[in-house]
């Protein structure tokens, strides 16, 4: 059983406080969600926490240990691994090549990446696609695509940014069934960040809600529901974009 | 039939070199987003490589006399190793700066090999013979078409088809195309950064040193100046191909090299002297039409 840990970590830019002394625990096998209004920090906690933004203050560590100022790469050997919002995918390479670039900047001899690309697609259920252009693919195949790239490493963590943007709530269920097999099957510990709220809360054992850079609420998808914290922030910005997270709470 | 033959192999042994040209500065951006003007200056250290110094008009011939089987390898060599050079002695300090400022230290840094090859070779262009034997005319179905083009249209397929299977099937050419598409991102998952760059230098001075061979048996001089003309028609070349695209460049350059000798051909004999003006002015068509260039690079639109 191992732990990713983000204590106490507080992030100013230009005299702006993007995050304070948020702490976040997750643990192998465990979905914890992230939301949160927008401009609320969330992806800041996560470039945080991979290496791809450093801390005014605070640490990052797993079992214990401390990650803070660790270049991306290096946390990706060390198992914490995420995907972008977007995808970021290599996009004029083939799909099968963007995981065994990943797969090779991970130390992997050339075969044995091309070998755990192939199994990895045929684990997140695209191995037809393996030699299509990534930047030719519809979005939910290229979500499959970043989240594959990700689980290159066997990570011991993954945070996925956004996965489900855009998706339909049909595609958004697969996406489900995904994330809860990279949980249960490979026991990896999954940070979910999500707009879709109704999303997170069907799927994660614990949710942290940030607002404006501080966690407003934690606790599991009951308590999240019931939390008026919760329902005034995502109440206090534009309601008419939030109407569908409040019915997903009620 | 003869001379429409003739027209064809002049058309791609010129595009061959524009080709191989655009190809060595495609690379080079592609990786580190750099317009190498240093490039031609490359080209010309390198056919220089095969004389002693001598400021006399008469070239004093040193690895020219080598059989080609060894002249090639070490003017390759020469090529490649001069280039990583540029890389590690000045473009490595400039990886962080915005691209106007590392092209004004490409064209400073060619600036100072031409003047170094000024100083050990004076200005004087200086007559050599590099392997004369490819001089001899080979007749094709009544065109006399001289080996030598023969060899650059074979050497530039060769090449282009090694690269393409380098990039293709090598571990080197996978981690060249991500970071040729999103260097930042291909570097946070780990790619060796350094270790690519590197690469595409000494790939770059490789082709440039090709370059140097085939002008230099073309025009049996070397002169410092050599490399510009083919700099600059390359340089076109990979704006014309998209910047970065490594199949647009190749493409661009092939077909810079046809409207050249077709304009050769069709101008009349008074506005010959203009070609190059006109094949500029279809060089700006294409730009107006197609800004971002035949085929664009993806990684020039989107950057992490």
């Amino acid at each position: 059983m191992s732990d990713l840990r983000a204590d106490r970590i507080s992030v100013a830019f230009a005299g702006l406080r993007a995050l304070s002394e948020v702490d976040l625990k997750v643990t192998s096998g465990q979905i914890v969600g992230l939301i949160g209004p927008n401009g609320a920090g969330k992806t800041t906690l996560v470039n945080v926490m991979t290496g791809f933004q450093p801390a005014t203050s605070g640490s990052v560590r797993l079992d214990g240990q401390d990650l803070t100022g660790l270049k991306p790469h290096e946390l990706r050997r060390r198992g914490v691994a995420r995907t972008f919002q977007g995808g970021r995918l290599f996009r004029d390479l083939a799909v099968i090549d963007n995981l065994e670039v990943t797969g090779v900047g991970l130390g992997l001899s050339r075969a044995a990446a091309i070998a755990r690309a192939e199994a990895m697609l045929d684990w997140v259920g695209i191995a037809p696609l393996a030699n299509r252009i990534a930047g030719a693919l519809p979005y939910t195949d290229e979500r499959r695509v970043a989240i594959g790239r990700a689980l290159m490493g066997n990570p011991a963590f993954v945070l996925l940014d956004e996965p489900a943007a855009g998706m339909s709530a049909v595609e958004a269920r697969d996406l489900s069934a995904l994330i809860r097999r990279i949980a249960g099957t490979m026991g990896c510990g999954v940070l979910l960040i999500e707009h879709n709220v109704g999303l997170v809360l069907d799927l994660c054992h614990h949710v942290v809600v940030l607002d404006s850079g501080v966690v407003i609420e934690a606790g599991d998808p009951a308590t999240i529901r019931a939390s008026e914290k919760v329902r005034h922030a995502y109440m206090g910005t534009a309601a008419d974009t939030n109407l569908p997270v409040l019915e997903a709470m009620a | 039939m003869g001379s429409l033959l003739q027209v064809l192999f002049d058309a791609l042994s010129l595009g061959s070199l524009y080709a191989l040209g655009a190809l060595g500065i495609a690379l080079i951006f592609g990786v580190m987003r750099l317009v190498n003007f240093a490039h031609g200056d490359v080209i010309a250290a390198c056919v220089f490589a095969l004389l002693w110094p001598s400021v006399d008009a008469v070239a004093i011939i040193f690895a020219g006399n080598l059989p080609w089987y060894l002249l090639v390898p070490f003017v390759l060599a020469i090529g490649a190793a001069l280039s990583v050079a540029c890389e590690a002695l000045v473009f490595r300090r400039f990886r962080r700066a915005n691209p106007a400022t590392m092209m004004i230290a490409s064209f400073a840094l060619g600036f100072v090999i031409r003047y170094f090859l000024l100083m050990l070779f004076s200005s004087r262009p200086k007559s050599i013979s590099l392997l004369p034997a490819l001089s001899q005319p080979v007749e094709i179905l009544g065109a006399r078409i001289p080996l030598l083009q023969l060899i650059t249209i074979a050497v530039t397929m060769a090449v282009l088809f090694g690269l393409t299977a380098f990039l293709r099937r090598t571990r080197f050419g996978l981690e060249m195309r991500a970071a040729a598409e999103n260097f930042t991102m291909a570097r946070m998952l780990g790619v060796r950064a350094n270790r690519v760059i590197m690469g595409a230098f000494a790939l770059s001075g490789a082709l440039a040193a090709a370059i140097a061979l085939i002008l230099g048996s073309q025009t049996g001089t070397a002169n410092i100046m050599m490399g510009a003309s083919v700099m600059l028609m390359a340089f076109i070349a990979t704006v014309i191909g998209g910047m970065g695209s490594l199949a647009g460049a190749v493409l661009a350059g092939f077909l810079l090299g046809a409207v050249a000798t077709v304009m050769q051909v069709i101008l009349p004999p008074d506005a010959r002297a203009f070609r190059d003006a006109f094949v500029y002015g279809a060089v700006i068509l294409v730009l107006i039409f197609r800004p971002q260039g035949l085929l664009s690079a993806r990684g020039t639109r989107e950057r992490v």
